[in-house]
Formats: C-alpha cells, sequence, structure tokens
C-alpha cells in the first residue's frame, strides 16, 4: 500500500475518535508548547541581563582592595586600605602598561543626605571627571564633576535620576539648589540619564562627588574602594588584567601571586558568570518541560496500545486479506506520527503565544529561535516514532486467527 | 481438472498447560478444480482448525499442503499474507466488514494489498458488488446494512481478487434463514462459473447444496462422499 493512502486512511481513523484523538494531541500541545516557551523566557532573561551588563561598560576592568588570604580567612573585598590614590596615578602614567585608555580612582560610602524636608541614606560615590566615560555614564542636564572640582575640594554633587525622585519631591529642578551630606552643604550641579539598572551598583541612586571632597571632607579617608579602568578593547581585557595585576603586585612589593591585596575583576568576568546562570536556569527549565513531553509521548503510546486492543479484529482481518507486517506497522506508525505532528504544529503556535503573552506582561524581550522550533518538530516526529514503535510492532505480530477469534 | 487443494497427514497439536490435543489427525485429501465442497462435523470436531490450515492462517505441526501448486510449508508471515491475498476469498461467519467505511471500499481492500491501481480498484469492487445485487448500497457503510447484505459484501470482497479458492466458514451462521437462501444461491452461482469453493458447516441442509460433503470427526475424515443430487435453492419469492 502506498504511504500517502496510509496517511489518509489513518487520518480518517483519526477523526472517528475526535475526544480521544484531540486529548492524546493535547499532551504533545503542552509539552512542546511548554518547551518553546521556556527555552524563550531563558532566552530573554539571557539577553536581557547580558545588555544590562554591557551598558555597564564593555571594557571595564575594577580593581577592588583586599581579599588577601589571611589564614583561611579571605577579607570582604572592599574592606581593606590598601588601595591608594598614588596607586591609580601610578597605574594611569605608568609606561609599562598599554593595554588601558583611562583609570577612574573611587570612594564610596552611605551617608545621610538631607534636601528640604526629606532625607535619604545613599550611596556617596567620590569620583575623578574619567568615571563618566569609564562607566558609560551621561548627563541628562548641567554637568559633570571637573578637573577643578577635585583639584579645588569643592563641595559640589551630581545626583542620580533616581534620588533625585526621592528627595526633590516637589517637581523642581535640583540644579543649583543645595543637600546636606553628613551635615555639610553641596550644591548641585549635575543630573545623569537613568541607566535603569538594577542589582549591583544602581547608579540610578548614586550621589557623585569629587574623590577629593569624598575622601577628606566626608569620610576622612586616604585609600580607594576601587580603580576602575577601561582597556582599549574587549580582545585585550585578559591582557590588560594581567598587566595591571603584575605592576601592581611589583609597587606592593609582593612576589607570591596567591597573597595579593587586591583583586581585578572585568566586566567579562561578570559576563561569563550571569550567562552561564541562566544558561543553567535555561536548561532546568527546558529539562522541566522535557519532562511533560515524556509524559505526553506516554500518553500517546497508552492511546495507541488502547487502539491496537480495539482494533484487534480489524487487524486480523486485515492481515487475513493480505496485509503484511510491514503495512499493518507503517499504518499505525502513520497514526502515531499524525498525532505527535499536529500535537507539534499546535504546540509551537501555543509556545509562541505564550512566549508573546509573557514578554507582554513581564515587559521583557521576546526572543524566539527557529532552533527551538526546529527541535520542537524534530523531537515531536521522534516521539511518535518511539512512542508509536512498540504498539505498531504489537499489532503487526497479532496472528489473524487469534485477531479473527477475538471478542 | 487440475487438483486446487491436495492435503496429506496433516497433523495439528495443540499445547495447553502441557496437555497435547490432536485437533486434526492425519487428514489427507484432494479437492480439484470447481469443485463445491462442504466440511461438515460437530463443534470440537476439528473443522475450523482445518479450516484455519486450508486458508494458510495457521500452518499444520506436520503433512505437507499444496495450495494451488504453492506448498504452503515453508512460509513465513508475510508471504502467507500474499498467498491468501492472491489465492484465497475469505468469507467469514461474523462477515468482518469494516465498520464506518462504506461497502466499496470494504470491498476495494484487498486489492490495495495488491497494490492495484485504485481507479482499476474502484472499477473491479463495482462490478462484483453489481453481480450480488448491491449496486445500490456502495456507498453505505456496513452498520447500515442487514446480516443478509453483509455477508453478499464479503463474498463480493472476496472475490476481487480472482482466487484459486473461496473458502467460506459458518457463511450462514449469523444470517436469517431466508437470506441464508440467498447466500446459497450466490455460492451456487458461483460455482456454477467454474469457482472452487470449501464451506465450513455443521448444518446439514445448508451442506446438501455442496456438490461433496466430507464429514470431520475426532480430528479424522469420517466420510466423503459426492452428492449427485444437490439441493437446488428454493427462494420464497412472489
Amino acid at each position: 500500500m502506498k504511504i500517502t493512502e496510509l496517511f489518509w486512511e489513518s487520518l480518517g481513523t483519526l477523526t472517528l475518535n475526535k475526544t480521544r484523538t484531540g486529548l492524546a494531541i493535547l499532551g504533545i500541545v503542552i509539552g512542546i508548547g511548554s518547551v518553546i516557551a521556556l527555552i524563550s523566557l531563558g532566552q530573554a532573561t539571557q539577553l536581557s541581563i547580558q545588555s544590562q551588563i554591557e551598558s555597564l561598560g564593555a571594557n571595564l576592568l575594577t580593581i577592588n582592595p583586599g581579599s588577601q588570604r589571611s589564614g583561611a580567612v579571605r577579607g570582604a573585598p572592599g574592606g581593606s586600605t590598601t588601595l591608594t590614590n598614588a596607586d591609580a596615578t601610578a597605574i594611569a602614567t605608568s609606561t609599562q602598561i598599554t593595554t588601558i585608555n583611562s583609570v577612574s580612582a573611587e570612594y564610596s560610602g552611605r551617608a545621610q543626605v538631607i534636601a528640604g524636608g526629606n532625607n535619604a541614606n545613599s550611596q556617596i560615590t567620590g569620583v575623578q571627571p574619567t568615571y563618566l566615560s569609564i562607566h558609560k555614564l551621561a548627563m541628562d542636564s548641567g554637568v559633570f564633576i571637573s578637573e577643578t572640582d577635585e583639584a579645588n575640594m569643592n563641595k559640589v554633587a551630581v545626583l542620580g535620576p533616581g534620588i533625585v525622585a526621592d528627595l526633590f519631591t516637589d517637581g523642581s529642578s535640583p540644579i543649583g539648589q543645595t543637600i546636606r551630606i553628613k551635615g555639610q552643604i553641596f550644591t548641585i550641579i549635575g543630573i545623569t540619564v537613568s541607566k535603569g539598572g538594577n542589582g549591583f551598583n544602581n547608579q540610578d541612586s548614586a550621589i557623585y562627588v569629587p574623590l577629593s571632597t569624598a575622601q577628606k571632607q566626608i569620610f576622612g579617608v586616604s585609600y580607594l574602594t576601587s580603580i576602575a579602568m577601561e582597556a582599549k578593547s574587549s580582545e585585550v581585557m585578559t591582557a590588560a588584567q594581567d598587566e595591571v595585576g603584575y605592576f601592581l603586585l611589583a609597587r606592593h612589593k609582593i612576589t607570591d601571586p596567591t597573597k595579593a591585596d587586591f583583586s581585578i575583576f572585568s566586566q567579562q568576568d561578570i559576563l561569563t558568570t550571569a550567562t552561564s546562570t541562566t544558561g543553567t536556569f535555561t536548561t532546568l527549565l527546558s529539562g522541566v518541560a522535557a519532562i511533560s513531553l515524556l509524559v505526553g509521548g506516554i500518553g500517546i503510546m497508552n492511546i495507541m496500545l488502547v487502539t491496537v486492543t480495539e482494533r484487534t479484529r480489524e487487524i486480523g482481518l486485515r492481515k487475513a486479506l493480505g496485509a503484511k507486517k510491514k503495512t499493518i506497522t507503517t499504518q499505525f506508525l502513520t497514526e502515531s506520527i499524525i498525532l505527535t505532528f499536529t500535537g507539534g504544529i499546535v504546540g509551537v503556535m501555543v509556545g509562541v503565544l505564550a512566549s508573546f503573552i509573557i514578554s507582554k506582561v513581564s515587559s521583557s524581550l521576546f526572543v524566539i529561535s527557529p532552533y527551538s522550533i526546529l527541535l520542537a518538530f524534530v523531537v515531536s516526529a521522534g516521539i511518535g516514532i518511539l512512542f508509536g514503535w512498540y504498539p505498531a510492532k504489537r499489532a503487526s505480530n497479532l496472528q489473524p486467527i487469534e485477531a479473527l477469534r477475538y471478542e | 481438472m487440475k487438483a486446487i487443494i491436495e492435503a496429506s497427514h496433516l497433523m495439528k497439536v495443540y499445547k495447553t498447560g502441557g496437555i497435547e490435543t490432536l485437533a486434526v489427525n492425519d487428514v489427507s485429501f484432494e479437492i480439484k478444480e470447481g469443485e463445491f465442497v462442504a466440511i461438515m462435523g460437530p463443534s470440537g470436531s476439528g473443522k475450523s482448525t482445518l479450516m484455519h490450515i486450508l486458508g494458510a492462517l495457521d500452518k499444520p505441526t506436520s503433512g505437507k499442503y499444496i495450495l494451488d501448486g504453492e506448498n504452503v510449508e515453508n512460509l513465513d508471515d508475510d508471504e502467507l499474507s500474499d498467498i491468501r491475498n492472491r489465492k484465497i476469498g475469505f468469507v467469514f461467519q461474523a462477515f468482518n466488514l469494516l465498520p464506518r467505511i462504506t461497502t466499496l471500499k470494504n470491498v476495494m481492500l484487498p486489492m490495495a494489498y495488491a497494490d492495484v491501481p485504485l481507479e482499476e480498484r474502484e472499477e473491479i469492487a463495482t462490478r462484483f458488488l453489481k453481480m450480488v445485487g448491491l449496486s445500490d448500497r456502495m456507498h453505505h457503510t456496513s452498520n447500515q446494512i442487514s446480516g443478509g447484505q453483509q455477508q453478499r459484501v464479503a463474498i463480493a470482497r472476496s472475490l476481487v481478487m480472482n482466487p484459486a479458492l473461496i473458502l467460506a466458514d459458518e457463511p450462514t451462521g449469523n444470517i436469517a434463514s431466508a437470506q441464508a437462501e440467498e447466500i446459497m444461491e450466490i455460492f451456487q452461482k458461483l460455482n456454477d462459473d467454474g469457482h472452487t469453493i470449501v464451506m465450513i458447516t455443521h448444518e446439514p441442509d445448508i451442506a446438501e447444496h455442496a456438490k461433496r460433503i466430507i464429514h470431520i470427526k475426532d480430528g479424522r475424515i469420517d466420510s466423503d462422499k459426492n452428492i449427485h443430487q444437490k439441493r437446488l435453492v428454493q427462494l420464497k419469492r412472489p
């Protein structure tokens, strides 16, 4: 019998019992649909995290103090005072270091901030003018901290849009107004553009002041909490990390790199970590979806086994009239493949629709990879063959006399 | 006349729970082309087992069976399917039509397994349905027609491959006696046209329509005689 003929015959058989056929297909629809939707969700999360991290500066290297091992205890980064302004200047002016574009020495601490009747406990960051370009920050209005502000230890502040919203609730422009940081009066000279960042350092709710002012006037310290650097390109990130690392080790007179009193992170490291984390997340979600697909496949097998039992007489008759094993096998396999393939097609549509709704509701990206759709088709046809095989084989091995006797 | 069935020393042994049952015990006979044979016997006599062997639905434990010149002994499942398809037209007691598809499609089914082109199948099936007087029921499904009509569809189906042998297993067992006469009329007409027919039955008045009656008892041939005066169908037609 020709395959097209078997196809139409199988389709006819399947439409006879619409409820059962529908329920069998539903199992596959849910399986394929959830695989598509969850892979899409995972990829959207991965992309949005990636773009957020990249928005913080793709070629960014950060040196944090501390991290030296004293016995078994590893000091928390930022908890020690080993990083100085002189280190930053040395890195910036060194002729040995060729892979770094610019350097930004930073001191960050928290302090109470008052503006009019509002107050907030905010992160105060002492910065140099290079901070703006290294951290890919832009000004919404006003100006950023200048060399003069830094040299003269001016009491000026640049606010993130988040803190503006917290402190200036009446909607007036804060530029030119004053705020009090730890009791000292600062004039606001600029507001940064929102980066929409979350997690890590939320740059939107930061207050920037000149580094010298932060160190001497506000916090009374002479060390740095971090040095940020921009590498010349993303290709030299590793080289830059090594160059700066060995340079600082030499400066700090440390011979054993494992005893370094600082650590260097690249944005790439964070990106890699985040990507692999969300990758794991996606794999986990897909795993859950794959289980529902498996359950759907077992549903198909169950339906096909019931069908074979129900149609024992029919199979016996077909064999008595001349049907060969292969014809019977193909007939039942065709039925299960039609079931899973239809389930696959509907499942892809449901999955795409679900991903679209999820992306709208959570206002995230809408990503559907053609790879996951291809996968869904291959898997659904595969399930049809895999779970249809056993019932089909059983049908083809029925002896015609046994089958004809069957009531 | 050439032999359609050559059976020599057929034996069939069933084993159930360690006990051997001899269903067919050393049966030998020959059926020639154009014969109309009734195989009779009480239930449990082994006539159904014999019919399964003759129909290539089952293989004998020992003995030799040649069907229309082909030895059935060493064939596998698929080759048996092929033999049944080409050489035997089955008519079953329970009709065994596929429900929910039209009588035309039912009659076309054996030809589908022989890869006869579709148009040809339809033409042949239509011809045989007309022959059994059901050309007005071609597009009815089998559950829309009476038992007697279903059996006539089954007879049409048994004829489409132009088989060497028509094998009927209690063909009138499930239908009313008036319609049974119609079925026997068709068989006699087919036989007159030269078809070889083997019919299994336990009803003497049905068996009397044949030209030769073989009695089976306890798995053996009890008697085998030709009827010189075969019973003619008496139709109660107005």
